[in-house]
């Protein structure tokens, strides 16, 4: 994977969230919502970031379009750092990444056709006749299995599955090189999840697209992505090669994760790490390794220090520090 | 044809059930010629302290059948014929007061989202002494005392404490325990848990299965456990029942449906689902989309999107089928099965 071309980059982001409360909104605190997270994309790979609610893992997806503005860190995409240019500086880069959005029907305008919908992005950025333009949205409507007659439709005729479609032709527009989809299969029933999943997986293909995936789900992100990070709190717990994360997790907080997840294969035998509690608030995180107070192992040094991601070696980084002597042997190997 | 129909209840020993629910058709009116006929023709029973999962997907009739069991259809839809008997006795023939007693006493309900079924105005200890004081003979003090224990039950420590907060103070998990612990309040015999766990996060949705589980036991429920999840049904239920298109198009134990799935759909699901445990370059997915309610085809339901279906398929819908194995399947692939056998 190293071989591969960086497409994106992020080091060091921060989305921190004020909050100001009181009367005259004098005390603040802040919810932090992205904090200190590095990683790579490689092109034409599909990272999935899987997190349960309130990791975090939305207001990443969201940083790194630049939709939020990141309060500290570099973003850098296809070698520029992008995170501190304005809109208009910007409006090069709005072409090549692109969102999927969980519910399709609150992002598509309920007023406007199916035509009009798809071809707003030529009307933003390009100067393509009024035929041409019809021509391309007949284009991306076949390419997401969508017939004609959808052109003069409104959103609320079609079905979540459907409406989806709509999304990715509207994302695919303009020729995108990576895509950030946020829970593009949530709201869809699971028949109609595998069609979504499949198209997404063809289109990768067919136009060599980058996808950063974000979802809760660990068998769909399982499923779609190569290489998969795992969020808590704000920060990435594990990150790795697909198999490395699911055949042999290292973080207790993966490791229960993967656990709590119900299994259909009856014979498998069940060895349901069960966590106690519920997530921090994310406005009052704990000291030092943001799990501790959920975590079976936790010792004195959790509270005291917060764990770095350290390399386990092939590409797999872990922070916690039940890791990381051997984190420095095969560092130095 | 009909004839063929089996009953439900035909292999249980009659004081064994609980729950009989016979030929139940709910249909909703919308308009001028337009009506849904979300549960069309529905028969299973539930035995006493059995876990059975009723699985579809969304516009399935899951929910229609729930809500038609606690006499809680909303309108414009109505019970248009059908039984319910709980212990034998009629529910569909209740008054609204009589079907009031028997809600939350002798069978509750939990949602999925708690939120909208706990009084944002009232502290939590109030929401279940008000339950136990409806149908329990019981002084203030007592129900507040057993109020107590029932949240110390459902996994609170600090349950003293509890019984003066409100819901928005509570996380979503919280409040579904919350739930669990008004629900079984008065000892039901029969929990529906309508999509329990769809709305929390997994860490949380396995502490509220397990606490279902446990509930269960200790309280010698029977639960009834709609869902879309077959990773949670696997993880609980006994018997499974399938719904298609207003339909159960497949009865089984948990074994039988996971392992040797019968119907074109249930085959379908199971397929079409990414598993941790299995991995596959492309998903089976089933092609197309769920039939609306009101514009269900004359044959077979889910023929438009089965990869077996033959000519009958598009002229007859089929009778629920029971095979040589005791399966029950509707599906005409399994029809000369019983004819065979009979």
């Amino acid at each position: 994977m190293n071989n591969k071309e960086k497409i994106l980059e992020v080091k060091q982001l921060k989305k921190y969230f004020l909050l100001r409360n009181g009367l005259f909104r004098t005390s603040s605190a802040s919810i932090k919502a992205v904090d200190d997270i590095s990683f790579a994309v490689y092109q034409g790979e599909t990272l999935g970031i899987v997190g349960e609610s309130g990791s975090g893992k939305s207001t990443l997806g969201r940083t790194i379009l630049r939709l939020y503005e990141p309060t500290d860190g570099d973003i850098w995409f296809q070698g520029k750092n992008i995170a501190p240019l304005g809109e208009r500086e910007l409006k090069p880069f709005r072409k090549d990444m692109q969102m999927i959005f969980q519910d399709p029907f609150s992002s598509l305008n309920p007023q406007f056709t199916i035509k009009r919908i798809v071809e707003e992005p030529f009307l933003a950025q390009s100067k393509l006749s009024k035929k041409e333009r019809t021509e391309k949205v007949l284009q991306l409507l076949e390419k997401v299995g969508l017939s004609e007659d959808a052109l003069t439709k409104h959103p609320h005729e079609f079905s979540g599955g459907q409406r989806q479609r709509i999304g990715i032709a509207r994302a695919l527009a303009m020729n995108p090189k990576f895509i950030i989809a946020d829970e593009p299969v949530s709201a869809l029933d699971v028949s109609i999840q595998a069609q979504v999943l499949n198209l997404m997986k063809d289109l990768q293909e067919e136009f060599h697209l980058t996808y950063l995936f974000i979802s809760h789900d660990l068998s769909v992100v399982k499923h779609i992505s190569d290489r998969v990070g795992v969020m808590y709190l704000g920060r990435i717990m594990e990150i790795g090669p697909k198999n490395a994360i699911y055949d042999n997790p290292l973080h207790p907080y993966t490791k229960a994760l993967l656990s709590s997840v119900p299994k259909t294969n009856l014979k498998a035998k069940r060895e349901r790490i069960t966590l106690h509690g519920e997530p921090p608030n994310p406005a009052e995180p704990p000291s030092g390794c943001a799990f501790r107070t959920r975590c079976p192992f936790a010792h004195d040094r959790c509270i005291t220090e917060r764990p770095k991601l350290a390399h386990q070696g092939e590409g797999h980084f872990v922070a916690c520090h039940l890791f990381e002597k051997t984190a420095a042997n095969s560092l130095s190997s | 044809m009909e004839k063929r129909e089996t009953i439900a209840v035909g292999t249980m020993a009659a004081d064994d059930i609980l729950l009989e629910v016979e030929h139940l058709k709910t249909y909703f009116y919308l308009g001028k010629d337009k009506v849904a006929k979300a549960v069309d023709d529905v028969s299973f029973a539930i035995k006493r302290g059995e876990t059975v999962a009723l699985v579809g997907e969304s516009g399935s009739g899951k929910s229609a059948t729930s809500l038609s069991i606690m006499g809680l259809v909303p309108s414009p839809g109505k019970i248009v014929s059908g039984s319910i008997k709980l212990n034998g006795k009629e529910l569909t023939r209740l008054s609204e007061k009589e079907m009031n007693n028997v809600r939350g006493r002798d069978i509750a309900m939990i949602f999925q989202e708690p939120m909208t079924s706990l009084d944002p105005l009232f502290p939590i200890g109030d929401q279940i002494a008000e339950s136990l004081l409806r149908h329990k003979k019981l002084k203030k003090k007592e129900a507040k005392e057993l109020a107590i224990e029932l949240l110390k039950k459902v996994g609170f420590v600090r349950a003293e404490k509890m019984m003066k907060e409100y819901p928005h103070q509570l996380s979503g998990g919280m409040r579904q325990r919350v739930m669990i612990a008004i629900a079984m309040a008065c000892n039901p015999q029969l929990l529906i848990a309508d999509e329990p766990t769809t709305a929390l996060d997994v860490t949380i949705q396995a502490q509220i299965l397990d606490l279902m589980m446990d509930v269960k036991e200790e309280f010698d429920s029977a639960i009834l456990l709609i869902t879309h999840d077959l990773g949670v049904v696997a993880e609980t239920a006994d018997r499974v029942l399938v719904m298609y298109g207003g339909q159960i198009v497949e009865e089984g134990t948990v074994e039988e449906i996971f392992q040797q799935p019968k119907h074109p759909y249930t085959k379908g699901l199971l397929k079409s689902m990414p598993s941790l445990e299995m991995e596959v370059e492309r998903l089976d997915a089933i092609p197309g989309s769920v039939p609306p309610s009101h514009q269900f085809p004359v044959g077979c339901r889910f023929a438009d999107r089965c990869k077996f279906a033959m000519e009958i398929c598009q002229k007859e819908n089929p009778a629920l089928f029971q095979t040589n194995g005791g399966r029950k399947v509707r599906c005409h692939l399994y029809e000369s099965e019983e004819g065979e056998h009979e």
